[in-house]
């Protein structure tokens, strides 16, 4: 039996362990039909070009994990930015560990989807939200949409903004043979309220994991929002990233996501501005190696005045991995004014590293300033011949340059102890000790 | 005197395509549809060898199980492959005749496009391969051509004279399975130019052909093969304006270019094809695969100026094989009204060494959606593969789009790739400068997209330079208000 066929039968199962009553349960039916129709995207598709979900689609995942596993908190101790406090929304196998996380319903609600799709209290927010930006179209978000019922819910009201940074954790244990996740997360913040969110997967055994997760994310006006995806899995992980943001007026979202490890990663990352005067901000540095497959795909719809909109993505590929990116800006007619960049620089640093780009522009409006630019190049021959000559080892002044080539990207990163962390991840893999730290 | 935006926008719409005149000529018309009886009888009628008809067939077969390609960013009514009639000569014709001979009907016709061929041949030192409806109607310098050791001729008489070049290279570098369009142009094109250039000939003259779209009805179906030899040199010019016809006309071309070790190939294309009425009514479709193979140290430079059809789908592509290959792209594609230009080039680096080059500037006007894709490819083979792509986007007006789709692929390390795009208006302060110092509004915008332009009319050779820039005014006259 295949994978698609597998999840259509555990539906029914599925239905027995929630509420079939709630609005949010049409939603899930109408997702399931839709993914039925459609099935897992093939190659063939012009979004899925450079990445194949073969393979994936041949292993036995369970899609429901059999028991609840436990997990030390020395042991994963590293996997979170323990420098700082932090609230913490911790699955084990997709199943929420009230022992490792520290959620708050203190002027701001961050706490779990389930109890969010539960409990009659939060039946407003959830029919006014739930599911409104995600695709109804797209095959794996309907999935996840189908199968929605745990993941992070984070509800900040007006004029707040949480004491500390918010992390979702998700561990897989590996006690399962294969596992498939699918965590569905909601982000509502409202008008003047601000919130810093960290994601990070985490495998934590060679056993085959693949996580297909749907991110939604609400800023009303002036709202601040930062999100950082931090993809430093191992080799045996796949994750499949789908956000949806819906932006208002004035506000302000920056996502970062730092692609380090991991089988297959494929971040879908959409934009839809809904407003004026707005900014949104995709950054991304991706550093891969071995046979790691890395695709990012970003969307800005630019549907209204006077907005902007940039994106930085930096990828040094290595050995034999493969990068893809592609980037679409779309300005409708009414959009004016609007300035979008777009920036994609690739180092191959093995000849049998892959890097496949296409940078897209889809333009209706005419007074606009929209421009993209993309190289693939390889380190400057003389900026190393001048480290070397000033003592600096050929591996070291590599890893420098480096360092300097995905810097931009880090700048913007607007809490320092995580971007310390996510230097000495750089620095790891490149493979060196800086010595210095940003 | 200064037009007012009101007046300007009027003149632009109710402007009529300038070539859009009918010559009466009696055709000999095949009757329409397409099937295996047709490709053969069109062969026949074209005296061709068994493996050329052979060769038609299977071309034919293929296309029958091809679908039509959807992926192209345009919207059209698709062609009724079985409503198009697949052959029309001008009966009066005939190749072999004189200039002097040559119907006055068809010289009328061409003076009004400003081409007289016997003024060309007087003044302009190029020899004029001119092709009405199919079939080539006036050859001219083929003589001085001959000298050289020059093969330039229609391609159905190169198919009787030079089989074996043409049975060697015809559809190496286009093969019969690339695409729809090809493998339709495949079984049934009628006519082209054929040229070839020996070793080490630096081909003394530029060569060009002007492609008319004559018979209501009637697609056409040219196949050019242009192959130089080692060493060797040639310019090769295109140009094409088609009268206006209320029904779409379809143009499928191939065209293929061979440039050995060391030589080097120029090929320059003005494209004015009737582009349909302000409403969009009418207009050609223009499904072209153009593509050239690039041995050794050769060169090939694609230029291309497209300002007509109502739908063009055209990718001039450069293969480079050989080592130290260089492929350059030239192009300037403008839509205004309801035009659908989706073009661009495709780089594929196989050889170390290679270089390309893609300068490619849109300019969208009126309701018209220009799309520039682009695909660079680098093998893993292809060490010190080096390319530099730009792509600007001028939009006039807020009904028009513009768009960029790049593919960039590399599978080597040494590989450089620079990719640019932008997309930006006429400034309202530039026009405010020009107006200031006496400039009216629409010569200003003529000059400013001169100079947006003006990396690839450079490039165009000088009689053909004249002729685009003019066709650039003509075309986005009073489009910015």
């Amino acid at each position: 039996m295949d994978l698609k066929e597998k999840l259509i039968s555990s539906f029914m199962a599925f239905e027995n362990n929630v509420d079939v009553e709630h609005p949010v349960h049409d939603l899930r039916m109408e997702a399931i039909k839709n993914f039925e129709v459609k099935g897992f995207p093939s190659k063939k598709e012009e979004a899925w070009k450079y990445t194949s979900l073969k393979s994936l689609q041949k292993v036995d995942f369970s899609i429901f994990p059999k028991q609840e596993n436990a997990l030390e908190y020395k042991d994963v101790k590293r996997y979170f930015l323990h420098e700082i406090d932090s609230y913490k929304i911790v699955f084990i196998d997709g199943i929420y560990s009230s022992f490792l996380s520290e959620t708050t319903h203190d002027g701001v609600d961050i706490c779990l989807m389930s109890s969010a799709l539960t409990k009659p209290m939060y039946k407003p927010i959830i029919d006014v939200y739930f599911n409104k930006v995600a695709s109804k179209d797209e095959s794996l978000t309907t999935l996840n949409t189908a199968f929605s019922k745990e993941g992070a819910y984070i509800y900040i009201p007006k004029n707040k903004m949480p004491k500390k940074p918010v992390e979702i954790v998700h561990f897989a244990t590996g006690n399962e043979a294969s596992l498939m996740l699918q965590p569905r997360n909601l982000v509502i913040v409202e008008e003047n309220a601000e919130v810093q969110i960290i994601e990070r997967h985490q495998s934590l055994t060679p056993n085959a994991v693949l996580t297909n997760a749907v991110t939604e994310i609400f800023a009303a006006q002036n709202a601040i929002v930062d999100y950082y995806k931090i993809q430093n899995d191992n080799s045996s992980a796949s994750l499949i990233d789908n956000t949806y943001i819906d932006q208002k007026s004035k506000s302000n979202v920056n996502v970062h996501t730092f692609s380090f490890g991991g089988k297959l990663t494929r971040n879908n990352l959409n934009f839809y501005q809904d407003g004026e005067h707005m900014d949104s901000t995709m950054k991304g540095v991706t550093i891969l190696g071995e046979k790691q497959h890395v695709d990012h795909h970003t969307l800005v719809h630019h549907q209204q005045p006077n907005c902007e909109s940039h994106q930085d993505y930096k990828g040094i590929y290595g050995e034999n991995a493969t990068g893809v990116f592609n980037g679409k800006i779309i300005v409708d007619k009414i959009a004016q004014k609007t300035n979008a960049f777009q920036q994609n620089n690739n180092i191959l640093i093995s000849d049998k590293a892959t890097i496949n780009t296409k940078p897209q522009l889809e333009i209706f409006a005419d007074d606009v300033k929209c421009s993209h630019g993309c190289t693939i190049g390889q380190l400057d021959e003389e900026a190393l011949f001048y480290l070397q000559s000033r003592g600096i080892p050929k591996k070291e002044a590599t890893a420098l340059l480096m360092y300097a080539f995905s810097n931009n990207v880090l700048d913007s990163v607007r809490i320092p102890e995580l971007k310390v962390r996510v230097n000495k991840i750089i620095a790891q893999k490149l493979g060196v000790n800086l010595g210095f730290d940003l | 005197m200064a037009y007012t935006e009101e007046e300007l926008k009027k003149e632009l719409e109710t402007k009529e395509y300038e070539y859009g005149f009918y010559t009466d000529i009696e055709s000999d018309t095949f009757p329409k549809g397409l099937s295996a009886d047709i490709v053969r009888a069109i062969s026949k009628k074209k005296n061709e060898p068994e493996w050329m008809t052979e060769w038609r067939l299977d071309a034919f077969r293929i296309w029958e199980d091809m679908k039509e390609p959807e992926w192209a960013n345009v919207n059209y009514e698709k062609p009724d492959f079985q409503a198009i009639s697949y052959y029309s000569a001008p009966k009066k014709a005939d190749p072999n005749k004189s200039l002097d001979d040559v119907d006055p009907e068809l010289l009328e016709m061409y003076k009004k496009l400003g081409i007289s061929v016997d003024e060309q041949k007087r003044l302009q030192n190029v020899a004029v391969d001119i092709v009405v409806d199919s079939v080539s109607v006036a050859t001219t310098f083929k003589k001085t051509l001959a000298e050289k050791g020059i093969i330039f001729m229609p391609i159905s008489e190169a198919i009787q004279e030079h089989p074996e070049l043409v049975k060697k290279y015809m559809g190496t570098v286009v093969p019969k399975t690339d695409n729809f369009y090809a493998a339709l142009n495949s079984a049934v094109f009628t006519d082209g130019s054929f040229c070839y250039i020996p070793k080490g000939v630096k081909c003394p003259m530029e060569l060009s052909t002007y492609f008319r779209i004559n018979e209501g009805g009637t697609g056409q179906f040219e196949r050019t093969l242009v192959i130089a030899d080692e060493s060797s040199y040639v310019s090769y010019l295109e140009g094409c304006t088609a009268p206006s016809r209320d029904e779409n006309q379809l143009h499928a071309a191939v065209v293929e270019l061979i440039a050995l070790d060391d030589a080097e190939i120029k090929y320059s294309t003005v494209q004015n094809w009737f582009p349909g009425d302000k409403e969009g009514k009418g207009g050609v479709y223009n499904f072209v695969t153009k593509r050239g193979l690039c041995e050794k140290n050769s060169k090939i430079s694609w230029t291309q100026v497209e300002t007509g059809s109502a739908v063009t789908w055209k990718y001039p592509s450069c293969i480079l094989k050989g080592d130290n290959a260089v492929g350059e792209f030239y192009s300037i594609a403008v839509t205004n009204n309801f035009q659908q230009a989706d073009t661009g080039t495709k780089m594929v680096h196989l050889g170390k060494n290679t270089k390309s080059t893609i300068i490619s500037k849109g300019i969208s006007a009126g309701k018209s959606q220009n799309s520039y894709r682009g695909l660079v490819q680098v093998s893993s083979r292809a060490e010190n593969a080096r390319n530099f792509s730009q792509c600007d986007s001028l939009l006039m007006g807020n009904e028009c789009g513009a768009h960029t789709f790049p593919y960039i692929e590399a599978k080597n390390k040494s590989a450089q790739i620079e990719h640019e795009a932008t997309t930006s208006k006429i400034g309202e302060d530039q026009i405010f400068y020009c107006n200031q110092r006496g400039i009216d509004t629409e010569k200003a915008i003529a000059l400013i997209v001169n100079g947006f332009s003006k990396e690839v009319l450079n490039k165009l050779p000088m009689e053909f330079a004249v002729e685009a820039q003019k066709l650039l005014e003509i075309s986005l006259e009073g489009s910015v208000g």
